[in-house]
C-alpha cells in the first residue's frame, strides 16, 4: 500500500486516481475484514461521490489538497451525516447522525476520502477492543491478539493496509497503545489542538483525537490537516498551531530528553524497557542528550483517571435515555423506559464506569473521590512542566506489554494497568504519540512514546522521525 | 389582608424568577429564540445535545445577565457553568447546564415603591428545557398516557434570580415581582411576560411563630402563571402550613404544584428519590471573567432604572414616592422632571401627566409643555383649550401659543369680554333683569350667547365672574 | 476514605444513574467497583489542601460566539431517527411528576 504522502502527491499529479485508490482500499478491505473485523460500516457512496469529486478537480487543473484520494478510516465514535455511528454500542444501533464531525470536514477539503467507520471498544471505553458490541478486533499482526483498545478497529485498519490513515481518539491512551500493539505510529495531540466537535464525548476534558499512519510523515501531515481551532468547539485552542511537516527532518541534535522513570520499572515488561533504552540509545546517537528523570505524581495517574473520567462519562452518558435517537426498550413510565433501554444498551464495563462516576461525584463523596482527582490532577500537570523547564522532551514505553491474547484479560483492573505510561498526558493535556520500535521477544510490536510540552508537536515529530529511521536500519528492531 | 393567617404566625416568603433573555439565539448554540414556531424547527445537534454536539455561550446572553445584575445591583463575579445531573425527558443530554458555586451575580437588593428593600441572593445563567405536553389524562401529568416533547425551548437562555427569604407577605411577593418586571422592561434584557412565560415565578413558603427567626420547613409551588396566582398560592399554602403544624403535624419537603382552577396546591414529585444533582464544572465550558472595564461600562450604560427615577421624581415634584409610581411607568418620569425644573407648576406638570398623557410623551417638549402649563395658570388658555393643545402637541410637536393662535384660542383681553358682555345685555335687558334678581337659571343664555360670539374662545370662569360683578355692582 | 462501597450504594448510584443491577450481577459489580476504589485509596497519603483542582488541560476564558442566527436541523431529518415520533415532536411514555 502506498503511503498517504505520497498517494496525495500522485493523485495531484494525475499519475494515480482517487478512484483507484479508493478501490484498492475496499478490495483490501474485502480479502482480510471478515478476519479482523476492523470495520463496522463502509461508506462506499459518500467515499465514492468524494473520490469523483477529487479526480474532477484534478482534471480541471484544481488542487485537491494535501490529502488528495487519501483513503481514510474513522472510529465509529465520530459523527458522520447520514451514515451509522454506533460507538460500537447496542443503545446507538442504526443512529445516523444529522451532522457531520468537525474533522470530517477537514479531512474532505483536504481531498481524503472517508471509506468507513471502525470497531472500538464500547463508548471509547476500554484497551482491547474486546468490549465491542458487535465482536472484538482482531491484531494484524496475530489475529488470536488484541490490537488494543480503545481504537482497535482504526489501529488495525491501518496495521493491515486497508487505508494509509486512520483518526482514533485517546483518552487514556485509547490512540498510543493500540498503535503500539499494532507496530504504528498514533498521535494524541495537545489537548484542544484538534476539534471535539462531532465526536461523541467520554471524558470532555482528556478527549481528544488524533491519527494512525503506517510512518511518522503521515501521521504529521494528518496532523497538520485535522488540526486548529474550531468556534463550535468551546476548548479549543485559538492560537493556530505550528504545522509539523516543515521541521520534521530537523533531527535531535542538542535536545535534552528524559526517560520518565516511574514508567520503566514494576509492571512494564523486560522486553518493552530493553526496546525502550535502544530508542534512548537511538536519540543519543543522533546527537540528543538523555537522561533519567523522576516524575513522582504519575504514579496517583491510575487513580485519578479512574475518577475523572468515569464522572464525566456518567454526566455524557446520560442523554442515552431511549427519548431522542437510539435503540428504546419500552417501559410503563418514562423512567422505567430509560432504565429498561440503558441496562439493555450498555455493556457491562460501560455500565462499571457510569455507576463509578455517579458514585465519585455524589453527595457526600465528591471531595473525597472527584475532587481529590482533579487536585492529584494539578500535580501531575506542575510536575510535567517543571520536568519541561530542563528537558526538552520526555520519552517511555507507550504499552506495559505486546499484545496479549483476546480473552486473556478478563479482570477490569488488569485491563486498567495497560493504560499507566499514557495516562499522564492526557490527565496533563500535552501531546504525546507512540513510535513503532522493534518487536518484544514474542515477535509482536513494540512501540515507544514521546512526550512533549503543550503545543510542541513540531518538536514531537522530530524525536519521532529519528526514532522511525533508527527502527528502520537496526535488524531486531524490523517488525 | 391582616387575616391571611391565624394570630401569632407569619409566613416567609423567597421567589425563583426565571426570566427568559431577550437575545435572537440560544445560550450556547445559534437556533433562534423565538416563542410560538411550529414544535422542534428551532434545534440543532447543541440544543437537542446529540451525541458529540458541544456548546458556545452567547455573548449576548453573558451581557444581559451583567446587566440585569448590575440593574439588582449585585456584585458580578467571574463565573464556572456547572452541570447540575437529573433525567427528564424534556432536558436533551438529561444534565442542564446551570451555574452552582460560581455565579455570575451575587448578593443584591431591589427597592419596592413603598421604599422597602428584599435582597436578592444570587442571579444565575441557566439554560431552559424543552417542553412537554401530556397526552391524555386531560393533559395533567398525573393521569397521561404519553408524553410529547418540544426542544424549541431547550436551550434558551435564562437568567434565575433567588431572592433571600425575607417576605412575609403575598402583597410583598406582588410587588417584588412587579418591580422585577418593570426593571427588566426597563434594560430590556427580557421582556418578562409572566403569561407568556418569559418569567416564570416559584414560591418558597414557610410559616414561623411572629417574633422567632427560626426558617421551618418550606415547600416549592410550581405552576404560577399570573400575579393574581401567585398571590393565592402563597395564602393558600401559608394557610396550609399553619393548619399543619397546629394540628401537630408538619409540611412534608416537597415540590407543589399550583391549581388556580382548583385554588389549591397539589403535591409534585416525590422526593424520596431525592435529587442528588452531582453538579460538577462543565468542562466543555471555560470560565467567564469580567474585568472591572466591562462592568463599569455596563454601569456606565445603564438606563434609569424604576427606583431611582421614582425617587427623583418624588424629590422634584415634591410628592411621596408611592404616588409617582403611574408616572414613571408611563415613562414621563424625566419629562415632568424636566418641566419642573423649567418653573412649571408641579401640581399641573403631573395632573397633566397622569390625567391626558396616558399614550406617553410623542412630539411634546420640555420647553412647550412648560410654556402650556404657563398659559394654563395664567389664565390665557381655558382648560378645555388646554387640553386641546397638549394633544397637538403630543401628536405634532409646535409651540403652544402658535398652536393657540392657529386654532384660534387667542387670549381673550377681559375688557374685551366685558364690552362683549355689555353689548349682549343691552340686547337682553329683560334676561339680564332676570340674572340681577337672582335667576341663575338664565346664566347659560348669557354664556351661551358669549361662546357663540366668541366661537368658544371665552373662558367660562372670566364670564360668570364679570357677570356676578355686574350684577353686584 | 477506605475505598469500600457497599453493594445497597451500588445500587444506589446504578438507580441514579437509570440502570438496573439485577440481584445475581451486584456483587459481582460491587468487587470491581471496590477494586477501582481502592486504588484511589492511594491518593489519600497525598497533601492537597495547597493543590487547586485542575479543570482545564489549556486554561481559557470567555469563549463566547456573536447572538446571530445560524441554520439548524430539518425536523424531518432528526424526528426520522426517533424512537416514537407524533405531531413534530418527540413521544415517550407518560413522565411521572414535575421536573425538579
Amino acid at each position: 500500500m502506498t503511503n498517504a504522502f505520497d498517494l496525495a502527491a500522485a493523485v495531484r499529479s494525475g499519475e494515480q486516481s482517487a478512484a483507484n485508490a479508493l478501490a484498492a482500499s475496499y478490495a483490501a478491505i474485502a480479502a482480510r475484514d471478515d478476519e479482523i473485523n476492523a470495520f463496522l460500516h463502509l461508506t462506499k457512496a459518500r467515499a465514492q461521490a468524494q473520490a469523483a469529486a477529487v479526480d474532477h478537480k484534478v482534471a480541471g487543473g484544481e488542487d485537491p489538497g494535501p490529502l488528495a484520494g487519501v483513503p481514510i478510516a474513522l472510529k465509529d465514535n465520530m459523527c458522520t451525516r447520514g451514515e451509522p455511528t454506533t460507538c460500537s454500542s447496542k443503545i446507538l444501533e442504526g443512529w445516523r447522525p444529522p451532522y457531520d464531525a468537525t474533522v470530517i470536514g477537514r479531512l474532505e477539503a483536504a481531498g481524503a476520502t472517508i471509506v468507513g467507520k471502525t470497531n472500538l471498544d464500547e463508548f471509547a471505553m476500554g484497551s482491547s477492543t474486546e468490549n465491542s458490541a458487535y465482536g472484538p478486533t482482531r491484531n494484524p499482526h496475530d489475529t488470536s491478539r488484541v490490537p488494543g483498545g480503545s481504537s482497535g478497529g482504526s489501529a488495525a485498519a491501518v496495521a493491515a493496509n486497508y487505508v494509509p490513515l486512520s483518526l482514533g481518539s485517546d483518552t487514556g491512551g485509547s490512540i498510543r497503545q493500540p498503535a503500539a500493539l499494532c507496530g504504528v505510529v498514533g498521535v494524541k495531540p495537545t489537548y484542544g489542538a484538534v476539534s471535539r466537535y462531532g465526536l461523541i464525548a467520554f471524558a470532555s476534558s482528556l478527549d481528544q483525537i488524533g491519527p494512525f499512519a503506517t510512518n511518522v510523515t503521515d501521521a504529521a501531515l494528518c496532523l497538520d490537516v485535522i488540526s486548529g481551532h474550531d468556534p463550535m468547539d468551546a476548548t479549543s485552542i485559538p492560537v493556530p498551531l505550528t504545522p509539523t511537516m516543515p521541521t520534521l527532518n530537523d533531527g535531535v541534535a542538542g535536545m535534552r530528553i528524559g526517560i520518565v522513570d516511574e514508567l520503566m520499572g514494576e509492571g512494564i515488561d523486560d522486553d518493552v524497557i530493553a526496546r525502550t533504552n535502544e530508542a534512548a540509545q537511538a536519540l543519543v546517537a543522533a546527537g540528543a542528550t538523555v537522561e533519567r528523570v523522576s516524575i513522582p505524581a504519575t504514579i496517583y495517574g491510575l487513580a485519578a483517571y479512574y475518577l475523572i473520567a468515569p464522572a464525566e462519562a456518567s454526566s455524557n452518558l446520560a442523554r442515552f435515555d431511549g427519548v431522542r435517537y437510539g435503540q428504546r426498550v419500552e417501559g410503563q413510565n418514562v423512567a422505567a423506559m430509560n432504565v429498561a433501554t440503558r441496562t439493555a444498551g450498555f455493556g457491562d464495563e460501560v455500565k462499571r464506569r457510569i455507576m463509578l462516576g455517579t458514585y465519585a461525584l455524589s453527595s457526600g463523596y465528591y471531595d473525597a473521590y472527584y475532587g481529590k482527582a482533579q487536585r492529584v490532577r494539578t500535580l501531575i500537570s506542575n510536575e510535567f512542566q517543571a520536568a519541561y523547564k530542563n528537558f526538552d522532551l520526555l520519552l517511555s514505553p507507550t504499552s506495559p506489554s505486546t499484545a496479549f491474547e483476546i480473552g486473556a484479560k478478563s479482570d477490569p483492573m488488569a485491563l486498567y494497568m495497560c493504560d499507566v505510561c499514557t495516562i499522564p498526558s492526557n490527565l496533563a493535556g500535552h501531546p504525546s504519540m507512540s513510535v513503532p520500535f522493534g518487536v518484544g521477544d514474542d515477535g509482536l510490536p513494540i512501540g515507544v512514546q514521546v512526550l512533549a510540552p503543550m503545543l510542541d508537536e513540531a518538536k514531537m515529530f522530530r524525536a519521532a522521525k529519528v526514532l522511525e529511521d533508527a527502527a528502520s536500519t537496526t535488524p531486531e528492531a524490523s517488525a | 389582608m391582616s387575616d391571611v393567617l391565624p394570630a401569632g404566625w407569619e409566613m416567609v416568603i423567597g421567589l425563583e424568577v426565571h426570566v427568559e433573555l431577550a437575545t435572537k439565539t440560544k445560550l450556547f448554540c445559534g437556533c433562534a429564540n423565538a416563542f410560538g414556531d411550529e414544535p422542534n424547527t428551532n434545534i440543532c445537534p447543541t440544543c437537542l445535545g446529540l451525541p458529540g454536539s458541544l456548546p458556545v455561550p452567547n455573548a449576548q446572553a453573558v451581557d444581559y445577565a451583567m446587566q440585569l445584575g448590575r440593574a439588582l445591583n449585585c456584585t458580578v463575579s467571574p463565573s464556572i457553568f456547572a452541570r447540575k445531573n437529573y433525567f427528564y425527558p424534556d432536558m436533551p443530554k438529561d444534565f442542564q447546564t446551570t451555574q452552582y458555586e460560581e455565579p455570575t451575580n451575587e448578593e443584591g437588593f431591589v427597592v419596592l415603591p413603598d421604599g422597602t428593600s428584599i435582597g436578592v441572593e444570587r442571579a444565575h445563567i441557566e439554560e431552559d428545557t424543552g417542553k412537554s405536553t401530556h397526552l391524555g389524562g386531560g393533559g395533567r401529568i398525573h393521569d397521561a398516557t404519553a408524553t410529547l416533547v418540544d426542544y424549541n425551548r431547550a436551550g434558551v437562555p435564562l437568567v434565575e434570580i433567588v431572592s433571600h427569604p425575607v417576605m412575609h407577605s403575598a402583597e410583598v411577593a406582588r410587588a417584588y415581582v412587579a418591580e422585577l418586571r418593570d426593571i427588566l422592561l426597563a434594560t430590556g434584557v427580557s421582556d418578562a411576560r409572566m403569561e407568556e412565560g418569559s418569567m416564570r415565578v416559584d414560591a418558597n413558603v414557610s410559616v414561623r411563630p411572629v417574633g422567632s427567626t427560626e426558617l421551618r420547613t418550606r415547600c416549592e409551588v410550581k405552576n404560577i402563571n399570573s400575579l393574581r396566582s401567585l398571590g393565592r398560592a402563597i395564602n393558600y399554602e401559608a394557610r396550609r402550613h399553619v393548619d399543619l403544624w397546629t394540628n401537630g403535624d408538619e409540611p412534608k419537603q416537597e415540590t407543589r404544584h399550583w391549581d388556580e382552577d382548583g385554588g389549591r396546591s397539589t403535591p409534585g414529585r416525590s422526593k424520596e428519590d431525592a435529587d442528588d444533582y452531582r453538579y460538577f464544572a462543565c468542562p466543555d465550558l471555560p470560565p467567564l471573567v469580567p474585568t472591572q472595564a466591562d462592568i463599569d461600562a455596563i454601569d456606565a450604560a445603564m438606563p434609569g432604572l424604576p427606583a431611582a427615577r421614582r425617587a427623583t421624581l418624588a424629590e422634584a415634584a415634591g410628592v411621596n414616592v408611592a404616588d409617582t409610581t403611574l408616572t414613571v411607568e408611563r415613562g414621563l418620569d424625566r419629562l415632568v422632571v424636566a418641566v419642573i425644573g423649567a418653573g412649571a407648576d408641579a401640581g399641573a406638570a403631573m395632573k397633566h401627566a397622569d390625567q391626558n398623557l396616558s399614550d406617553g410623551q410623542g412630539e411634546l417638549s420640555v420647553e412647550s409643555f412648560a410654556a402650556l402649563i404657563a398659559m394654563e395658570a395664567d389664565g390665557s388658555l381655558s382648560s378645555t383649550q388646554v387640553k386641546t393643545v397638549l394633544a397637538e402637541l403630543v401628536a405634532n410637536g409646535g409651540s403652544p401659543a402658535d398652536i393657540a393662535s392657529l386654532m384660534g384660542f387667542e387670549a381673550m383681553d377681559t375688557s374685551e369680554l366685558e364690552s362683549l358682555l355689555d353689548s349682549i345685555i343691552a340686547d337682553s335687558p329683560e334676561e339680564w333683569a332676570r340674572f340681577v334678581e337672582g335667576d341663575r337659571k338664565v346664566q347659560g343664555f348669557f354664556v351661551g350667547k358669549i361662546m357663540k360670539a366668541t366661537q368658544g374662545k371665552a373662558d367660562g370662569k372670566v364670564v360668570n365672574q364679570l357677570m356676578t360683578q355686574k350684577a353686584e355692582g | 476514605m477506605s475505598g469500600e462501597i457497599s453493594s445497597d450504594e451500588v445500587a444506589h448510584v446504578a438507580s441514579l444513574a437509570r440502570l438496573r443491577v439485577a440481584d445475581e450481577e451486584l456483587d459481582t459489580f460491587t468487587e470491581q467497583l471496590c477494586a477501582v476504589l481502592e486504588t484511589a485509596a492511594a491518593l489519600n497519603s497525598l497533601e492537597l489542601d495547597e493543590v487547586p483542582p485542575m479543570a482545564q488541560p489549556y486554561p481559557l476564558a470567555n469563549v463566547v460566539r456573536p447572538d446571530v442566527i445560524v441554520p439548524g436541523l430539518d425536523r424531518d431529518e432528526v424526528l426520522s431517527q426517533a424512537p416514537q415520533a407524533e405531531d413534530g415532536r418527540f413521544k415517550v411514555p407518560p413522565a411521572l411528576g414535575e421536573a425538579p
